[in-house]
């Protein structure tokens, strides 16, 4: 399979702060590609880094062949990269409607075949159509911040702890729609919950401290007990 | 009651004239967090080159075409080399706006001379009918009017097209929007422009309301529509007409009967807005 996004000794800074250190991996076309580690490892980080939301001072990022490191942001979004922030980025005062409608480049056969098999997956989106984005649940403006990336013809997803904060069984219903977007999308995704992100990622990257210390496809992770244990602290 | 009615329709129509200022200062904030004090600047550049084409061709509305193109113009300028260097710093904004403001001031002397101009609306929109004891005074109807399709025009861009939502989101959360493949930059000196225009716009209109132009003019509107921003939320489009009749009627009826404290009327409704509501009356949060 084909390299789709190369991140290459990658170095960043968040003010004075150095955040990335060293970070490098790549994400093959087709696959999930899950950035594993602890809390302010800088896996968010890398996430905004590749969006042009954080400066990269060092390294090279590529998107099919294409250098995007330090481009404006909606250039990079516009290449077919959709991105869900950790904190979902609703935006609260607008409809769900709305906050579709705004996500939208255009308005053609294949974007409403897209809007249809969201509104097929995400039910309750349909429902709170005209619901300001700020009134739902946690889980809801997952769905919604998922949807918005994915109703472009985005290529590829970035998607940022999509568990956090949600409840069991919210956390199971979003996974399940992010392993039925895997049949027809790239993603990266940054995701603390290893059960769940084992469960739909094809490969991963541990970040620890700013760099990326190990590499593998998931199903070698899910038996490494050390591995789990020293960077994860799964026992 | 026909003396009622009058001074509600004086309200109304000095209110809609503070909602076109005040619009486009709002929007400023609203969307970029630029406290722009040149705004009033505009204001009198829109007044002094739409007076001008006004009394050169004789075309009222030419005068206003010109005015919202001068506008327009000096948005363009004033986002590009004053304001977009000082994004971010509230401080530098006020500084380098208020010098601006000054500059424009000094320069409307320079072009136009620093006298006063005495300006008339157009015969059409003079004059006044009555119904019952009322009476009605056309250009204030005119200006009501205008101040009206204005807001609903913005309504409509704002809730039913695509850039209206892209404007109202950005206001929300710009990294997000950018992250959806818009140009906030963009958006910003759009609406920049478009914000500026409404401002020479109400200069225009305000000319020949009040029937004379001078070049301090524009500082002094522009402090009542801060005042309106204020009172109405800052960044709140709907909350800027609202507080605009508010602080409009609030004038017209003390000019009226406490004529003594009118000027100090609107100094005190924005305190009492600060000290209870400091968010603004229409704040949605």
């Amino acid at each position: 399979m084909s390299s789709f996004l190369e991140v290459s000794h990658v170095r960043a800074n968040i003010e004075q702060y150095h955040i990335l250190h060293d970070i490098s991996f790549h994400v093959p076309k087709g696959e999930v590609t899950v950035l594993l580690g602890r809390n302010g490892a800088g896996k968010t980080t890398t996430l905004r880094s590749i969006m042009g939301l954080t400066p990269v001072i060092a390294g090279e990022i590529t998107f099919k062949g294409e250098k995007i490191r330090n481009q404006k942001p909606h250039l990079i979004a516009n290449r077919g990269i959709g991105y869900v922030p950790e904190d979902q980025g609703i935006f609260h005062d607008l409809t769900v409607g709305e906050n579709m409608r705004v996500a939208m480049k255009k308005e053609n056969e294949e974007t409403k075949e897209r809007m249809d098999w969201i509104l097929d997956l995400f039910p309750d989106l349909k429902k709170f159509w005209n619901k300001p984005g700020g009134q739902l649940s946690g889980g809801q403006k997952q769905m919604l911040a998922i949807s918005r990336a994915y109703v472009n013809d985005n290529e590829l997803l970035l998607i940022d702890e999509p568990s956090k904060g949600l409840a069991p069984i919210v956390v199971e219903k979003v996974m399940d729609s992010i392993h039925q977007m895997k049949e027809r999308t790239t993603i990266l995704l940054v995701e603390q919950n290893f059960m769940m992100a084992s469960g739909i990622g094809d490969r991963f990257y541990i970040i620890d401290d700013g760099q990326t210390v190990q590499q593998g496809q998931m199903n070698e992770l899910k038996q490494d007990g050390v591995l789990l244990q020293k960077y994860l602290g799964i026992s | 009651m026909d003396v009622l009615f009058s001074l509600a329709i004086n309200g109304l129509a000095t209110g809609m004239l503070i909602f076109l200022l005040a619009a486009g200062l709002t929007l400023i904030f609203g969307l970029m967090d630029v406290l722009n004090f040149a705004h009033g600047g505009l204001f009198i550049w829109g007044a002094y080159t739409g007076v001008w084409t006004y009394q050169m061709t004789g075309s009222f509305l030419g005068g206003i075409v010109t005015a919202i193109g001068v506008g327009l113009l000096l948005g363009l300028v004033t986002e590009r080399f004053i304001v977009r260097p000082v994004y971010g710093s509230h401080v530098q904004q006020i500084l380098i706006t208020l010098g601006f403001m000054l500059v424009l001031q000094e320069c409307i002397k320079v072009v136009f001379g620093p006298d006063q101009k005495i300006v008339s609306p157009p015969s059409y929109l003079e004059g006044s009918f009555i119904i019952g004891e009322i009476v009605f005074i056309n250009y204030r109807l005119f200006i009501i009017a205008v101040g009206f399709l204005i807001y609903f025009a913005f309504y409509y861009l704002f809730k039913k097209t695509r850039v209206g939502l892209i404007v109202r989101a950005g206001v929300m959360n710009k990294e997000m929007i950018q992250s959806l493949g818009v140009n906030i930059k963009l958006v910003f000196l759009l609406v920049f422009m478009v914000g500026a225009a409404l401002a020479a716009l109400s200069g225009m209109l305000h000319a020949a309301y009040s029937g004379v132009i001078y070049a301090e003019m524009g500082l002094e509107f522009s402090i009542l529509a801060f005042i309106v921003v204020v009172i109405g939320g800052m960044g709140n489009f709907k909350g800027s007409l609202l507080a605009a009749i508010l602080v409009g009627l609030t004038q017209a009826f003390m000019a009226y009967y406490v004529p003594a404290l009118s000027l100090a009327t609107n100094m005190l409704l924005m305190a009492i807005v600060l000290v209870f509501r400091p968010q603004g009356l229409f704040a949605l949060r």
